[in-house]
């Protein structure tokens, strides 16, 4: 759509502008204002070297572990969820009753408080009264999250693929959906197989939506918090302390303001950039009509 | 007439059989996914339904004596329910602030183009990206020197943070599916612009805003890191009451899991309204 040019649409967007800036801008410009200076009994001292905190923070193996932490959890996700997620899409019945009881039962899992999936999911592998440990036990596999860093790491990598794989699959489906049938009656006279039907016509078709998909999946894998705090504390040790557990911990249990803004910012720039990244991968997608 | 119904029929057959065979994969991949999603949830339904000795002491699938005595125990208990009037509460003012600030931007940008409309749309995008962690701290102070801590309003204002911009983009993809001409016969009609966009726009987009106002419901439902931070007593979230299970005599994971399974059934309640809308919404307007 051919939109015209109007400078007064501005006062349209002012509200937003102004709560985004109260509920964003003010809370940010704290962290930044933290982050170099020190705090010691609420009172402010500036640092002699402005950026102390920062090369501390990069200097620290705690963070770094944590980021490799972090970084490798979102990593898996992304490689289970997002293939389970068109695969499941591609097997949803295309309409009917089926096809909304699907969607219903799908979407379950996303308006499940998140401290509750983790409730749920800390019960579940409980060995004396959760399914999932008690049958694990039975046959024989050694199982313990809370000292075992294997499955800590297997616990909250298949609770996130139960929490977010619908996700995944709705986008997908949304994106199989959108495709006219002519496509497929087209492939069916070039004799395509399955598996070329997908690679030329359902997976193009899907990318737009796909994109969508990771860019939530990855921001949102990257500030997890509340579930793997609930199942694991971020234990056995620190095994399972990504950025977010990690960050409260400081800023919140330990109060250490400046380091704290520092890691704030840093996090907060990781994601940023690799946002955009995507945010820009996908808004080409757009224009070309995707 | 024959030469052509022939092949039609053969084709016909020849679709259904592979229909036939495919549903039924299909089926069985479906099957065993619900299973995975229902599993879990299932178990915390069970012992919802138990008491804490058969939970403890017997292994059962299916509740022996099955009781509602968890779930009687957090519908009469004041310090247990007022958590989810607390919850229902800031959700509900969020959704109000939420939409009524993003419904003007959002027709704004997807009808005009101004100085850094792009920048700023991207800009909006980035609360959506940024880390609750990272905003807790300073949103604690914040509140705490205005004197809103532990409100509602408090926590419905802080998850406007991710809430506006999710509304703006979501509506600003369902407005552009309105055709322009609309708003150009209805100022040549004489309408004002307020008059147009609440007599003629809004009823338009009725799903979108519908849409939109699920999605800020479910994102302020299911948040809890901010909305345990901005409270202490008063405006506590259910999800945060929750914790307070583990009492000195261990947890009681009855009630716990009553707790959790009630927490699941306003969601549950309203996806059945939105249920073809749902990827839509999550896609920001985009499919």
């Amino acid at each position: 759509m051919q939109k015209t040019v109007n400078q007064k649409a501005w006062f349209l967007v002012l509200p937003v502008l102004l709560l985004v800036a109260f509920s964003a801008v003010i809370p940010l410009m704290t962290v930044v204002n933290y982050s170099i200076q020190d705090t010691f009994g609420g009172q402010f001292y500036p640092l002699d070297d402005k950026l102390m905190w920062f090369s501390d923070l990069l200097e620290d193996e705690r963070m770094w572990g944590a980021l490799q932490r972090q970084l490798m959890f979102s990593g898996i996700i992304l490689a289970i969820e997002i293939p389970l997620g068109i695969f499941v899409a591609l097997n949803m019945p295309k309409s009917g009753f089926w096809s909304s009881f699907c969607l219903v039962v799908m979407s379950l899992p996303l308006l499940i408080p998140w401290n509750v999936v983790g409730t749920i999911w800390q019960i579940f592998g409980r060995v004396d009264i959760g399914l999932l440990g008690y049958v694990l036990d039975k046959i024989g596999i050694d199982y313990n999250y809370t000292q075992n860093t294997f499955d800590a790491w297997v616990t909250i990598i298949v609770m996130d693929v139960w929490h977010w794989t619908s996700l995944v699959a709705l986008l997908a489906f949304a994106g199989l959906k959108s495709i006219p049938d002519a496509y497929y009656q087209a492939a069916k006279i070039d004799q395509a197989n399955r598996w070329k039907v997908f690679r030329f016509i359902e997976l193009p078709k899907m990318m737009g939506v796909l994109m969508i998909a990771i860019l939530l999946r990855f921001m949102d894998s990257f500030m997890i918090y509340t579930e793997p705090f609930v199942v694991t504390g971020g234990g056995p040790g620190n095994a399972t302390t990504l950025l977010s557990i990690d960050l409260v911990k400081m800023a919140l249990g330990q109060f250490d303001l400046g380091p704290a803004a520092a890691f704030s910012l840093m996090y907060f720039l990781v994601i940023l950039l690799i946002s955009w990244v995507f945010y820009t991968v996908m808004t080409n997608l757009d224009k070309k009509g995707m | 007439m024959t030469d052509t119904t022939i092949p039609e029929n053969l084709t016909a057959q020849g679709s259904n059989t592979r229909k036939r065979f495919k549903v039924n994969t299909s089926a069985i991949v479906m099957g065993l996914y619900l299973l995975f999603l229902m599993l879990p949830l299932y178990w915390l339904l069970n012992m919802s339904l138990k008491t804490n000795t058969e939970i403890l002491n017997d292994f059962t699938l299916f509740p022996r004596n099955l009781t509602l005595d968890n779930y009687r125990t957090i519908l009469t208990d004041p310090s247990w329910y007022m958590g989810y009037v607390n919850s229902l509460i800031y959700v509900v003012m969020n959704m109000v602030i939420s939409l009524s600030v993003a419904l003007p931007a959002a027709y704004a940008f997807s009808r005009y183009s101004f100085m850094g409309d792009k920048h700023l749309f991207f800009w909006l995008l980035t609360n959506r990206m940024a880390p609750p962690a990272v905003f807790a701290l300073p949103f604690f102070q914040l509140y705490s020197s205005v004197g809103l801590f532990d409100t509602h309003i408090a926590v419905a204002l802080a998850h406007c943070l991710f809430n506006v911009p999710l509304a703006v983009w979501i509506l600003e993809g369902f407005m552009r599916g309105v055709p322009k001409e609309i708003d150009e016969t209805a100022y040549i009609d004489g309408y004002s612009f307020g008059g147009f966009f609440v007599k003629i726009f809004m009823p338009l987009i009725a799903s979108g805003i519908g849409v939109a106002a699920f999605f800020c419901f479910m994102f302020s439902w299911v948040e809890l890191l901010l909305s345990r931070t901005l409270t202490t007593v008063d405006a506590k979230p259910i999800a945060a009451i929750m914790t307070r299970t583990q009492g000195a005599s261990g947890i009681d994971w009855g009630v716990l899991a009553a707790a959790g399974i009630l927490t699941i059934v306003p969601g549950a309640l309203v996806i059945y309204f939105v249920r073809n809308y749902i990827a839509k919404g999550f896609a920001l307007g985009r499919v």
